[in-house]
């Protein structure tokens, strides 16, 4: 097993202004819009993100939920084991928001899939975009793209991107690992 | 995919008692229910994990609640259902059991709840068809939704089953909740005591680990959790007390009896209610009482057991 960095502490916080300042342009104060972290990594970048816009951004009020996809996969019954499901906090309508997907990895696209059919139970939403750390390019099953990414990857099937963060792993991180 | 997804499952493949599961068993089901309770909270109550499931609902007794809450619960996974009750079938022409289900299981259904009179009944059908079986009470034997959904309440009220003392009150003989119910708080380590006329607590329960008691002050003075049982006149095929007004003055909770206790415990009851016979209409209606809130989580409850058993269908 070998692991190369992806990106390393320094790129991911750079990243991660870069991205604040797209939404935050794309987006002005927030009023119409909510974050949605999907469980279970997607939850820390969205706090991140949520913290930055808060804080150096001064973004008043802004809305975050984290949505759990498991009962709405598309592989239940498919693979070994039982699928065990995250908390879904979701403490507002999003009929008529903008809504913001927010995940570390984007790879097949299937959990995007499923977690467009999950927020249907949240209301109708205005509009949905899609917000990944880490795009890997070409290993696509949906036609589902990010609307804004941090860095695209060519990684081959039997690699694995192994994103990790500061509050629950130690330290801000991403490895390319080949098994 | 790039998803880090906790995995564990179920250490059976049916449903048929308290008895064959274990403590993880319970305390996975506890956990999904959590995540359901959530689902049936939201305006749209539906997930569509069991677009592909087909469940037959085969009732030979009457159920209202059960039956009701289980079709519920499948219907808020989207499984397709049916229904079967045993009077208007084929079982009044004569036709047997495993006949009954295999024919309904060659019209590929994966899943059966059943309800039946026979004790017994579940664990002998799952051993000659193929399909997962839960358990929707059998006779006087076992009633395993029922005890998880309460355990699941007492849980939900009182932070932890561990520790708590939990009072089952009234027909214990006939009760299939009441042996399910002691089974599911033994395993989660809860002191259990029941409560009754001497006849209608079976002899030798003492080894069930739990202990007896015929004063019911005493016995509410001890506990934090009362669950009240009905009395089961359709079992009963001898008088096994002199009157019902008698049963009521000595096991019947009303709101003075309540009161003259040292705390407020905790009321239960698995339903249906006689009012005025093992409880009154004021001590059920209460704010002690937490009746409706066990027949919420029976769904959350249902469809956990229901998710996970399907997921070990291949």
């Amino acid at each position: 097993m070998s692991k190369k960095v992806l990106l390393s502490s320094k790129e991911i916080q750079i990243i991660l202004h870069r991205l604040a300042c797209q939404l935050l342009e794309n987006h002005v104060d927030f009023k119409d819009t909510v974050l949605i972290g999907l469980q279970p990594r997607g939850v820390f970048l969205a706090k991140r993100l949520t913290n930055l816009l808060r804080e150096d951004y001064n973004v008043k009020e802004i809305h975050l939920g984290s949505l759990d996809i498991t009962f709405y996969r598309d592989d239940f019954r498919r693979g070994e084991k039982t699928l065990e499901a995250s908390k879904t906090h979701i403490d507002f309508l999003v009929e008529d928001k903008k809504v913001v997907f927010i995940d570390d990895v984007l790879y097949t696209g299937r959990s995007i899939r499923s977690a467009l059919t999950a927020i249907q139970s949240f209301g109708r939403p205005a509009e949905i975009e899609l917000l990944t750390l880490i795009d890997r390019r070409f290993s696509r099953h949906l036609p589902i793209q990010p609307n804004y990414r941090g860095r695209q990857v060519d990684a081959i099937n039997g690699e694995k991107v192994q994103v990790l963060w500061e509050e629950n792993d130690g330290q801000d991180i991403v490895y390319l690992i080949n098994e | 995919m790039n998803k880090s997804t906790k995995m564990s499952e179920l250490s059976v493949k049916h449903l048929l008692g308290i008895k064959y599961l274990n403590k993880n068993d319970i305390n996975l089901i506890f956990e999904t229910a959590d995540h359901f309770k959530e689902v049936i909270n939201r305006s749209i109550k539906k997930v569509p994990s069991l677009r592909d499931i087909t469940i037959a609902n085969i009732f030979f007794e009457n159920s209202t609640r059960t039956k009701l809450s289980f079709e519920l619960a499948e219907k808020r996974l989207s499984a397709d259902v049916i229904n079967f009750s045993a009077s208007q079938s084929s079982v009044k022409k004569g036709e047997t059991l495993i006949d009954t289900v295999n024919n309904i299981l060659s019209m590929k259904v994966d899943m059966v709840v059943m309800r039946h009179p026979n004790p017994g009944a579940c664990v002998f059908l799952s051993k000659h068809v193929n399909a997962s079986i839960i358990n929707a009470g059998d006779g006087a034997h076992e009633h395993p939704t029922q005890a998880l959904l309460d355990s699941y309440s007492i849980r939900e009220k009182l932070g932890d089953v561990e520790g708590k003392n939990v009072v089952i009150v009234g027909d214990i003989l006939h009760s299939r909740v009441a042996l399910s119910n002691i089974l599911a708080l033994k395993l989660q380590g809860a002191n259990v005591k029941v409560c009754g006329p001497k006849t209608l607590i079976p002899k030798h329960i003492e080894s069930l680990g739990v202990t007896v008691e015929t004063d019911l002050k005493k016995a509410l003075n001890w506990c934090d959790v009362a669950n009240m049982l009905r009395v089961q006149n359709e079992r009963m095929d001898i008088s096994y007390f002199p009157s019902t007004r008698e049963y009521t003055q000595q096991f019947g909770v009303n709101k003075a009896l309540l009161e003259s206790l040292d705390k407020e415990i905790v009321i239960m009851h698995p339903g249906p209610i006689n009012r005025g016979v093992e409880i009154t209409s004021d001590v059920a209606d209460s704010n002690q009482s937490i009746i409706l809130g066990q027949v919420e989580n029976g769904v959350a409850i249902r469809m956990a057991v229901i998710y996970l058993l399907a997921s070990k269908i291949k």
